[in-house]
């Protein structure tokens, strides 16, 4: 009989220590079942950030390193530049990748670093407590915004993905969410996507995940997938920013 | 093989690295050291190695970072503000326990300073300057070939001890020619079975192995960060025993000590030798490693024959805060300095050695 769902030999039969309705869960079975399915678990290394998800390497069966704040798109360069037929991956949240470590993955693109950065969006900082991250909202609420971001005093969310395209050194970006089966699976052929293009040395890639924080929006898990489809993907729009296969001559 | 060229210091110091197994580089410009991300630009490819100019020195520290975790044997430069903002990423490869070889051709501080020489960046090489209790091995040469040897050496010492470790020298080092001997060439290890049979912690892939490693810097419990801590020093407490290098010259129960290195060394050792032709009993204890520092030529002073021990240093008393500590008030200490970029003349340091010996008596 054919089982309906498997476990992935990319992820350790452990407990996470994620939250209740936490994205990190879903993400990290989609993109280490993406690399087991490419059969590439046995030469992929991955860089976890700082953040609630520096423990990834706990739960994702690869070889992994820690990484300062925001610096993971670099130690991923140099990680890739000793193996350079290794998969090589960053996984990184908002407050990692869009605040403190902009100038990083900026200039992997830059470059066009064959990596592959996993940018988990769910607009706060979760670690620390719930403040306001780049990519909060106009008018959430969080621990450093307590009536709600105001433009006029903490500037506009900014979108990542549609910076990062304009940039000749991405060979593909794409936004995806995590809130319904359908999006999960279109996240899945996102991811496989981007590994693609690291694959054919075609330059950086980057796949935007929309998730939630239930814990730190002060919702119920369920809730939290409704304010993200009713909040988040009207401001960051779901779809293919950047993809240059098919370009290469 | 083994003929003497004449070379800038800056270059030097690049085919000191090449020459002691290194293939990668990490570098971002600034004066005066940029000539080190220059050579290495055009050096590197030819000699099958890999040249990575960064976006800023947060991005050298963290690729060179990576490149370590990864297996490869990295050297990166930069110049005292570059090494500021390095510094978080030293405090992490301590705590990773991932070996980096780093030069600090310093320049005159403190803000954005002078690129003349200065001394000025002591306490930011050997007392951290990125968080946590860590320690990094330092290293000051005083002449090229001194320079050329201890860059030679350090990628294995750092291997060794899986840590970081600094050379530390100045804009004369960086900018004159000197005649040196450079070191036969080591073959550096690149293949994954070669990187896995010497640095078995290395991220390779978990194929071919029976094994998964992982690269850490967060330990949840406070037990196991205090176990790992322990665990630091503990090697540390080794490297304090194994590293520690210095030289002593000048004469027998000298009356007067000197104490200098890089730059300053050189200039000392002329004051010595006029003092010593004039009668005056006068010596140097010159610390090539800054961390650990030499306490034992210290101990061996016998303050019923040295009158006073004198800081010289292009600082402003960085390197006397150690003399006095390894000194603990048995002699008297001075300081002769200048900073901002000026280098004291043979001259200005006698005059000065000879007041502060009148004052004495």
């Amino acid at each position: 009989m054919k089982p309906l769902y498997e476990p992935t030999e990319g992820l350790l039969p452990v407990d996470t220590s994620y939250c209740a309705g936490c994205g990190h869960g879903v993400a990290h079975k989609i993109i280490m079942s993406c690399i087991e399915e490419k059969g590439r678990l046995g030469d992929t290394i991955g860089v976890s950030p700082i953040g609630c998800s520096v423990v990834a390497h706990q739960f994702m069966n690869v070889e992994m390193c820690e990484s300062a704040h925001g610096r993971a798109p670099a130690v991923a360069t140099g990680i890739k530049r000793v193996h350079p037929n290794h998969l090589v991956f960053s996984y990184q949240g908002d407050g990692d990748l869009a605040s403190i470590g902009v100038t990083e993955v900026v200039h992997a693109a830059v470059r066009g670093e064959k990596i592959t950065t996993f940018f988990i969006n769910n607009a706060i900082y979760g670690m620390t407590g719930g403040q306001m991250s780049p990519t909060t909202l106009i008018g959430q609420r969080s621990t450093t915004s307590i009536d709600g971001r105001k433009p006029e005093i903490n500037g506009i969310p900014i979108r990542m993905s549609e910076l990062l395209a304009t940039i000749d050194g991405a060979a593909y970006i794409e936004r995806v969410a995590l809130n319904t089966p359908a999006n999960i699976r279109k996240a899945k052929k996102a991811v496989m996507n981007a590994l693609e293009v690291q694959e054919k040395g075609l330059g950086f890639s980057l796949v935007e995940f929309i998730s939630t924080c239930p814990t730190n929006w002060g919702l119920t898990p369920v809730d939290s997938l409704k304010w993200a489809a009713e909040n988040m993907i009207p401001y960051y729009p779901l779809g293919v920013f950047k993809d240059t296969r098919g370009d290469e001559k | 093989m083994s003929e003497k060229v004449l070379m800038k210091g800056n270059e030097a110091f690049c085919e000191a690295a090449i020459r002691g197994g290194c293939r990668f580089y990490v570098g971002y410009p600034i004066t005066p050291q940029s000539e080190i991300p220059e050579y290495m630009s055009h050096e590197m490819p030819k000699r099958g190695g890999t040249f990575v100019q960064s976006e800023s020195e947060l991005g050298s520290i963290n690729i060179s970072y990576g490149i370590a975790c990864a297996g490869g044997n990295v050297f990166v430069s930069s110049a005292s503000p570059g090494i500021a903002l390095m510094q978080e990423g030293m405090s992490f490869a301590c705590s990773a326990e991932v070996p980096i070889v780093i030069l600090n051709v310093s320049r005159s501080g403190p803000g954005i300073g002078g690129i003349q020489p200065a001394q000025a960046d002591y306490f930011q090489v050997t007392r951290g300057g990125g968080n946590g209790d860590y320690k990094i091995p330092v290293f000051a040469p005083s002449t090229m070939q001194e320079a050329i040897d201890i860059i030679y050496n350090s990628f294995e010492i750092a291997d060794q001890l899986r840590n970081p470790v600094i050379i530390l020298a100045d804009g004369m080092m960086g900018q004159m020619m000197e005649p040196v001997v450079l070191p036969e060439e080591k073959q550096p290890y690149k293949t994954e079975a070669e990187i896995t049979k010497y640095k078995p912690w290395a991220l390779t892939g978990t194929k071919n192995k029976d094994h998964r490693n992982r690269i850490v810097s967060y330990w949840a419990k406070p037990e196991e960060l205090e176990h790992h801590i322990i665990h630091l020093f503990e090697k540390y407490a080794k490297a304090e025993k194994e590293l520690v290098r210095y030289e002593t010259i000048g004469a027998e129960d000298p009356e007067i000590v000197f104490v200098a290195f890089g730059t300053m060394a050189r200039i000392v050792a002329e004051v010595i030798e006029i003092l010593n032709n004039e009668g005056i009993k006068a010596g140097m204890i010159r610390p090539i490693s800054l961390w650990p520092f030499p306490k034992a030529p210290f101990e061996a002073l016998s303050p019923e024959k040295t009158k006073v021990v004198i800081s010289t240093e292009l600082s402003m008393g960085q390197l006397l805060a150690d003399v006095e500590n390894s000194v603990q008030g048995r002699i008297p200490t001075r300081l002769i300095n200048r900073v901002g970029g000026i280098v004291p003349t043979t001259n200005e340091i006698l005059e000065r050695a000879k007041k502060i010996l009148g004052e004495l008596k």
